[in-house]
């Protein structure tokens, strides 16, 4: 295990404990985005870069594009019918 | 369950899972060690009869195409579950009033950028896609790059301008193509070498664009079919989030 490798592991370890330690959905999104790039570092130091190529492009626009059109329809909806948002 | 009584929960289990990790991970052999047999089989075999050069590809679309085939129709199952649940229903109309649905308070720099960006994300993900069984990468993830660049549309400019050049009808099929054709290179196997998804075509000299077999054209197929899934759950979410209102209800 190289230096590198360890430090990718240590980045992902941080990543991931911080998308669950955020609160609001919409900034977990972007969390989210950043940890895809730390698991796409990862993969990549490990040598797998086709499991890489994959993890960069689903982890920063396949997924967070789809949460964030649904948080806007969701929120909408609330604000529609007067409903206090949720902010958990 | 109060908050308190799942901390101490945790407190009681959570290190004893960490010494359960910690053990099985100092167990493991280094990283790279290899003692199985399959992946030298393959490292020789692929290179030599199919003249691959990317060998997770060749065992994607060559060696293990029918899994692959199971994994495409997981896609296009799942697709068509989501365009389903999404799909407009009777009490619910568009509304095209074009100016709502630009991205609100995006900078002229964003904007130009994007419209930078697109172009190149054509160009990368045709290359992907070609250069599936020589260089790392394939059908998938040359796929979804080509479906980022109409995505980007909705940065650079609006949301319409997305749905014009992309519209549902053309995104459906570009996908059903794709899954078609992959099930028909199968079928090719079949007819021509006697095993379904044998590669029936000549290898080539390795390195090579048109080398490998048939896995170039699997690679296109792939790559058809997941750029064409990919854009339509975004435009089935995007539809619902910007175009689709419920009778009574603002925007």
């Amino acid at each position: 295990m190289t230096v590198l490798q360890i430090v990718a592991l240590a980045v992902v370890v941080l990543a991931g404990t911080t998308v669950t330690l955020v609160g609001d959905p919409l900034r977990q999104t972007f969390v989210l985005g950043v940890y895809g790039l730390a698991l796409m570092l990862l993969f990549f130091v490990f040598q797998a870069p086709d499991v890489a190529l994959s993890e960069i492009v689903v982890g920063t626009i396949g997924l967070p594009l789809i949460i964030v059109a649904a948080l806007r329809k969701i929120t909408a909806r609330e604000r529609a019918r007067g409903e206090p948002e949720d902010e958990g | 369950m109060s908050r308190r009584t799942r901390l101490g929960l945790f407190a009681l289990a959570g290190p004893g899972l960490a010494a359960v990790l910690v053990l099985g991970f100092l167990g493991l052999p280094a990283f790279g060690d290899y003692h199985g047999v399959y992946g030298l089989v393959v490292n020789g075999v692929e290179l030599t009869q199919r003249s691959a050069t990317d060998m997770v590809t060749a065992l994607n679309f060559d060696l293990r195409a029918f899994d692959t085939l199971g994994e495409e129709f997981i896609l296009f199952a799942s697709v068509l579950g989501v365009a389903l649940l999404l799909r407009h229903t009777p009490d619910e109309d568009e509304r095209l009033a074009a100016a709502e649905h630009g991205i609100v308070g995006a900078s002229d720099a964003v904007r130009v950028l994007s419209l930078l960006l697109i172009p190149l994300l054509i160009a990368l993900g045709v290359y992907i896609v070609l250069h599936g069984a020589l260089t790392p990468g394939g059908g998938f993830q040359g796929g979804i790059v080509l479906a980022a660049a109409p995505a980007t549309i909705l940065l650079a400019g609006r949301y319409v301008a997305l749905k014009a050049l992309a519209p549902d009808w053309a995104l459906e099929t570009v996908e059903a193509i794709g899954a078609g054709a992959y099930v028909l290179l199968g079928l090719g196997g079949l007819i021509f070498a006697g095993v379904y998804f044998k590669n029936f075509l000549p290898g080539g000299i390795a390195g090579h664009l048109l080398s490998a077999g048939f896995m170039p054209l699997n690679s296109v197929a792939v790559g058809l079919e997941v750029t064409g899934s990919f854009l339509i759950v975004w435009t089935v979410f995007l539809d619902q989030a910007l175009l689709v209102r419920r009778r009574g209800e603002p925007l």
